[in-house]
C-alpha cells in the first residue's frame, strides 16, 4: 500500500509537516493581534456546529464555502440551487410585489428624499400602511410573517427605486429589532414587537461608538447593575445610528461586569439590552449630513443614567458580543437582495442609454468597449442575485452555518453595485453626470454599503480566518487520530488518500455530475478551483500556523479566492436549474456562467499564486515599508519632481 | 336599497412591459413576463369598493374568466376590498380564442344566478383594446348601459352616469339593474395594502367552470397573424405647395 518511492516520502514529509501545523494549533493563543478580531472569528462561529452530538469527531459543517478551505467539495447547500417557496408563499409573494412597485414608483420621491434629506411623513404613513416596517414579524404579532426568501423579494423592490429608504426599514427591522425576533424571550416579543411591525415605533441598533468601531468589543458605554438587580443604569455615546433621531426603541450592547464563578474575577464583557426612549436620559444629535442615503436619519445617542429594567437585558447576560454579531449575520442576505434590485434598475438604464445613443454613425452598443461594460455589469449582478437567494433560500431551509456565504454576499454585493454604478455613469457620459439623471444619487447612495454591517475589509478577513479556524479543527482531530491510529484508522486513511489526489495536480471534476452537461467545462473549473484553494490554504497554514492571523496581506488573497469560488458554484447551480427548466433565459444564464467561470478561475490563480514564493513575500515587506514611511511621513514622502517646496 | 355590485378583472401584461411579438406571429410574448390587472379594472374596482363604504352596496363581487393565474388577479381585487371573488377557469388553448362575447356570456348568466344589481366593468382592456365586453353583456341581459363613466352617482332608484364621449360629457339616467364601464377619470385606485393582501387570502374565491354557466367557447375568431407595426418611415421637407403635389403624385397618393 505505502510503496517507498518519491510520492510516498513526499507524503510522509507532508504528513510530519502537518503534524508541527497541528501540536502548534493546539497550544497557545494568537499573539499580538487584537483579541477582537480573535473573538470574532472564535465567538461568530456561534452557530452550533451541524453535528454536535459527535463528540469524537471534529465540527463538522455542510456549508460550501468552509469546506472550500479543506479543498472539499459539499454541495448540499448548493447544489441543486433552492427552491425553497411553496405556492401559497409564492402567491403570496406575488401578490405582494405589485402594490409595492407600484408604492415606490408613484408615492416615493426619491429626489425628494435626497434633497430634503428626510423621508417625508406621507412616504412613512404609506410604507406603514403597506405593512413595510414588519415584514418578518410573526402575524400573530402583528406582521407579514415573511420568510428570509419571500423578504428579500420585497427588498429588492425598494433596492431598485430609494436605498434611503430600504436604509431606514432595514435599519428597523434588519437589525434594529431583529435581537427580540433572534433573542427576545415571549415576553419581550409580546410587548415590543406589535408596535415595531406596524411602525407605530421606530427601531435602532446602537452598537457603535467613537472609539469602536470594527473593533466592536472596544465599546465604552456601560450598564451598571442596580444594587438591588432590578435595573441596570446605562451611560454612553453611540455614533452614526441609523434612525438614532427617530427611534423609540434601541437595541443598545453595553460593557456590563461578569464575575466569573470559578476565579471570582469580575471582567467586563457586552451585553445587549431593549431600551426604551421612554426610560429617560436619551438625547440625540442633528442628523448627520451624508454622502448618500441622504433621506435615512444618522445620529448621534446619547445615554446619560438611562434606567434600564433588568427584564430587558436581549439575551444572556454577558454574551452581547454573540447577540450582535448575530444580529448582523442574520440580516446580511438581505443587502444582497436590496443591491441585486439596485444594479437591475441601474443596468436598465445604461441599456437603455446604450441602445439608443448614436455616435461615430452608429448606436454606442454595437462598440466593443461599451458591449464589455454592459456584459461585466450583469454578469456581475447575475452573481450577486445568485448568492442572495441561495442564502436566504438555505436560512429558509433551516441551516444555520451560513455565515461565511452571508458575509461573502456583502462584500460582493456592496462591491459590485458600486461597480455597476459607476460604469453606468461612464456609459451615460456626461449626462451619467449630471443629476437629473438620477446614477449620482444612487453612486452616493451605495457607498455606504461598503462600509457599514461589518466593512468589507474586516469581512474579508473574517471569511479567511473562520475558513483557516474550520481547517485547523480537522488537523486537530487528524493529530488525535495519528497519536492512537487504531482509536480512527478511517481518518488517517482518508486523509492518506486526499494527499494522494493532491500532489497529483489538480485532477478533480466534482462539480461536473451535478450540473447540466453545457455547463462541464466550467463545473471543471470550478471544481480545479476549490482543489487548488484548499492545497494553498493548507501550505499557508503549514507555514505560518497560527501567526497567519498577523497576515493580512495573504488573508486578502485568500478572501479574495474564496468569492471567486464560491461564486463560480453558485452560478454553476443556479445556470444548470435553468437549463433544466428550460427557462427563456436559460441560454443566456449559460453565457454568463461561462464566461465568470473562466474569468473567476483566473483570478483564483493569481490570487492564491501571490500568497507563495519569495518575490510576495518581499513585495508584502515592501509595501509594509512604504506604508510605514508614509505614516511617519503623514503623507507622501517625495516632494514634486520639480523639487520645488 | 342595498345593492349587489359585481366587477369584471383582466389579467393583462403590465402596462409598463415592452411588448415583443412572438417570432411565430402567433401573438405576443407573455411567458416570463410581468402580468397585472388592466387599469381601468382597477378603476372598476376601485368604484364597487367606493359604493359599498358609501352604503350603497353592501355586497361587491370580483369576477376573472381566465386561465389558473387569473387568480392573482382576483386576490388583488379581494385585497382592495372585494367581499368575494369567482373565478370562472378558461384552460389556456381556449382562453387563447376567447373573445368579449364569450366573456360577456359568462358574466350575463353570472349576473343572473347571483342577482346583481350593477354590473361595473373596465371600460376595455389594455391587451386588445376591444371595449366591446360592457356592450355586449348589456345587450345579453337586455339591462340599459352607461359605458366611458366618469362619474357615477345615486338619485333615488336611479343610477346618474356622467359618460366621456367625443364631444363633451353626456349624462345620462338608467334604471336598475344596469352595466356601466369605467373610464380613465371615473376616480383614482387605492394601493392594495399589505396587511390587506393577507387578509384577501381568507375571503371567498369561488371556481365556476363555462360548462357550468352554458357557455361554448368556440371561437367566432381566427388570428391570422400578429405583427409589429411597421417602422415609421422618415419624413421629407417640401419647399411649397407645387412640390407637394409633385411629391404625392409620384407615391400615387393622389
Amino acid at each position: 500500500m505505502f510503496r517507498l518511492n518519491f510520492k510516498s516520502i513526499a507524503r510522509m514529509r507532508s504528513v510530519i509537516e502537518r503534524k508541527i501545523l497541528i501540536y502548534s494549533l493546539g497550544n497557545g493563543n494568537a499573539q499580538g493581534l487584537s483579541t477582537s478580531v480573535v473573538n470574532f472569528v472564535s465567538v461568530s462561529t456561534a452557530p452550533p456546529p451541524e453535528n454536535p452530538g459527535n463528540r469524537k469527531g471534529p465540527p463538522t459543517s455542510n456549508s460550501f464555502a468552509v469546506n472550500m478551505f479543506r479543498g472539499v467539495i459539499n454541495t448540499e447547500q448548493v447544489f441543486p440551487y433552492p427552491e425553497v417557496l411553496t405556492s401559497e408563499e409564492r402567491e403570496t409573494l406575488e401578490m405582494l410585489i405589485g402594490p409595492t412597485q407600484k408604492f415606490f414608483e408613484e408615492k416615493n420621491d426619491p429626489v425628494f428624499n435626497d434633497d430634503k434629506a428626510e423621508i417625508p411623513e406621507s412616504t412613512l404613513k404609506g410604507l406603514r400602511e403597506m405593512g413595510a416596517f414588519g415584514l418578518q414579524v410573526p402575524t400573530e404579532l402583528g406582521g407579514l410573517g415573511l420568510s428570509n426568501s419571500q423578504y428579500a423579494r420585497l427588498v429588492e423592490v425598494v433596492g431598485s427605486h430609494d436605498l434611503g429608504v430600504g436604509i431606514c426599514l432595514g435599519a428597523h427591522q434588519s437589525i434594529g429589532f431583529k435581537g427580540v425576533l433572534l433573542f427576545g424571550n415571549p415576553d419581550q416579543k409580546k410587548k415590543y414587537l406589535p408596535d415595531v411591525a406596524s411602525g407605530k415605533n421606530f427601531a435602532a441598533f446602537a452598537l457603535t461608538e467613537p472609539t469602536s468601531g470594527s473593533d466592536a468589543n472596544s465599546i465604552r458605554t456601560r450598564a451598571e447593575p442596580s444594587a438591588d438587580g432590578k435595573h441596570f443604569i446605562l451611560n454612553g455615546n453611540k455614533i452614526w445610528i441609523s434612525n438614532g433621531g427617530i427611534a423609540e426603541i434601541f437595541t443598545v450592547f453595553a460593557q456590563t461586569p461578569v464575575k466569573d464563578e470559578k476565579t471570582g474575577i469580575t471582567k467586563d464583557k457586552m451585553s445587549a439590552f431593549i431600551v426604551e426612549r421612554a426610560f429617560g436620559g436619551i438625547s440625540h444629535s442633528k442628523p448627520e449630513k451624508k454622502m448618500g442615503i441622504k433621506g435615512s436619519n444618522t445620529a448621534e445617542v446619547y445615554f446619560d443614567n438611562t434606567k434600564i429594567p433588568s427584564e430587558n437585558l436581549l439575551g444572556e447576560y454577558g454574551e452581547g458580543f454573540k447577540v450582535a454579531m448575530n444580529i448582523l449575520n442574520n440580516g446580511r442576505f438581505g443587502m444582497g437582495a436590496a443591491l441585486s434590485g439596485t444594479m437591475r434598475a441601474t443596468i436598465a438604464q445604461a441599456t437603455e442609454f446604450a441602445v439608443n445613443r448614436n455616435q461615430f454613425g452608429r448606436k454606442i452598443n454595437t462598440f466593443g468597449a461599451i458591449q464589455e461594460k454592459l456584459a461585466t455589469m450583469s454578469m456581475k449582478h447575475y452573481v450577486c442575485e445568485s448568492i442572495a437567494y441561495n442564502v436566504a433560500g438555505n436560512m429558509d431551509r433551516g441551516f444555520t452555518d451560513f455565515q461565511i456565504e452571508a458575509a461573502i454576499s456583502k462584500i460582493f454585493a456592496s462591491e459590485a453595485a458600486w461597480f455597476v454604478a459607476d460604469e453606468a455613469i461612464q456609459i451615460l457620459g456626461g449626462m451619467g453626470f449630471m443629476k437629473e439623471t438620477g446614477l449620482e444619487r444612487v453612486l452616493r447612495d451605495i457607498r455606504i454599503f461598503r462600509i457599514f454591517e461589518g466593512t468589507n475589509d474586516i469581512l474579508r478577513l473574517f471569511v479567511s480566518l473562520t475558513g483557516m479556524q474550520y481547517v485547523g479543527s480537522h488537523l486537530r482531530e487528524l493529530q488525535k487520530a495519528m497519536k492512537n491510529p487504531g482509536s480512527n484508522l478511517g481518518l488517517v486513511f482518508s486523509e492518506a488518500t486526499k494527499r494522494l489526489f493532491k500532489t497529483s495536480g489538480s485532477s478533480s471534476k466534482a462539480m461536473v455530475p451535478l450540473v447540466h452537461p453545457t455547463l462541464s467545462e466550467a463545473a471543471t473549473l470550478a471544481s480545479q478551483a476549490v482543489e487548488e484553494f484548499g492545497q494553498a490554504v493548507e501550505g499557508i497554514l503549514i507555514k505560518y500556523h497560527k501567526s497567519v492571523m498577523e497576515e493580512q496581506f495573504l488573508l486578502n488573497r485568500i478572501a479574495e479566492a474564496a468569492i471567486d469560488t464560491y461564486s463560480m458554484a453558485v452560478v454553476l447551480s443556479r445556470a444548470s436549474n435553468s437549463l433544466h427548466k428550460n427557462l427563456p433565459s436559460a441560454h443566456h444564464e449559460t453565457l454568463m456562467t461561462k464566461v465568470w467561470c473562466h474569468q473567476a478561475y483566473d483570478r483564483v490563480k493569481t490570487n492564491l499564486g501571490l500568497t507563495k514564493g519569495e518575490r510576495n513575500i518581499q513585495i508584502t515587506k515592501d509595501m509594509m515599508a512604504i506604508s510605514e514611511g508614509i505614516c511617519h511621513n503623514g503623507g507622501v514622502v517625495q516632494s514634486n519632481p520639480l523639487g520645488v517646496l | 336599497m342595498s345593492l349587489r355590485v359585481m366587477v369584471g378583472v383582466k389579467r393583462v401584461v403590465d402596462y409598463a412591459v415592452k411588448v415583443r411579438v412572438k417570432p411565430d406571429k402567433t401573438g405576443v410574448i407573455t411567458d416570463g413576463v410581468k402580468h397585472s390587472m388592466n387599469p381601468f379594472d382597477e378603476i372598476a374596482v376601485e368604484e364597487a369598493v367606493r359604493l359599498k363604504e358609501k352604503n350603497v352596496a353592501n355586497e361587491i363581487i370580483a369576477v376573472s374568466c381566465g386561465p389558473a393565474a387569473s387568480q392573482e388577479t382576483l386576490r388583488t381585487a379581494l385585497a382592495m376590498g372585494m367581499d368575494k371573488a369567482i373565478h370562472v377557469e378558461i384552460p389556456q388553448p381556449q382562453y387563447d380564442t376567447m373573445q368579449p362575447i364569450h366573456v360577456a356570456k359568462c358574466l350575463a348568466k353570472l349576473a343572473t344566478d347571483y342577482k346583481v344589481d350593477i354590473i361595473i366593468l373596465g371600460k376595455q382592456a389594455i391587451d386588445d383594446d376591444c371595449n366591446q365586453t360592457a356592450q355586449m353583456t348589456a345587450g345579453l341581459l337586455d339591462w340599459p348601459q352607461g359605458v366611458y363613466a366618469s362619474k357615477i352617482e345615486k338619485d333615488g332608484d336611479l343610477l346618474v352616469v356622467t359618460r366621456e364621449v367625443d364631444g363633451g360629457l353626456e349624462t345620462v339616467k338608467l334604471k336598475l339593474p344596469a352595466v356601466l364601464s369605467a373610464d380613465l377619470r371615473l376616480n383614482e385606485p387605492r394601493y392594495a395594502t399589505l396587511p390587506n393582501i393577507m387578509k384577501a387570502k381568507k375571503k371567498p374565491l369561488d371556481k365556476k367552470t363555462p360548462a357550468d354557466l352554458g357557455v361554448d367557447l368556440a371561437p367566432r375568431h381566427q388570428v391570422v397573424s400578429i405583427e409589429d407595426p411597421p417602422t415609421r418611415q422618415a419624413g421629407a421637407k417640401v419647399a411649397d405647395v407645387d412640390e407637394l403635389i409633385s411629391r404625392l403624385k409620384a407615391l400615387g397618393r393622389i
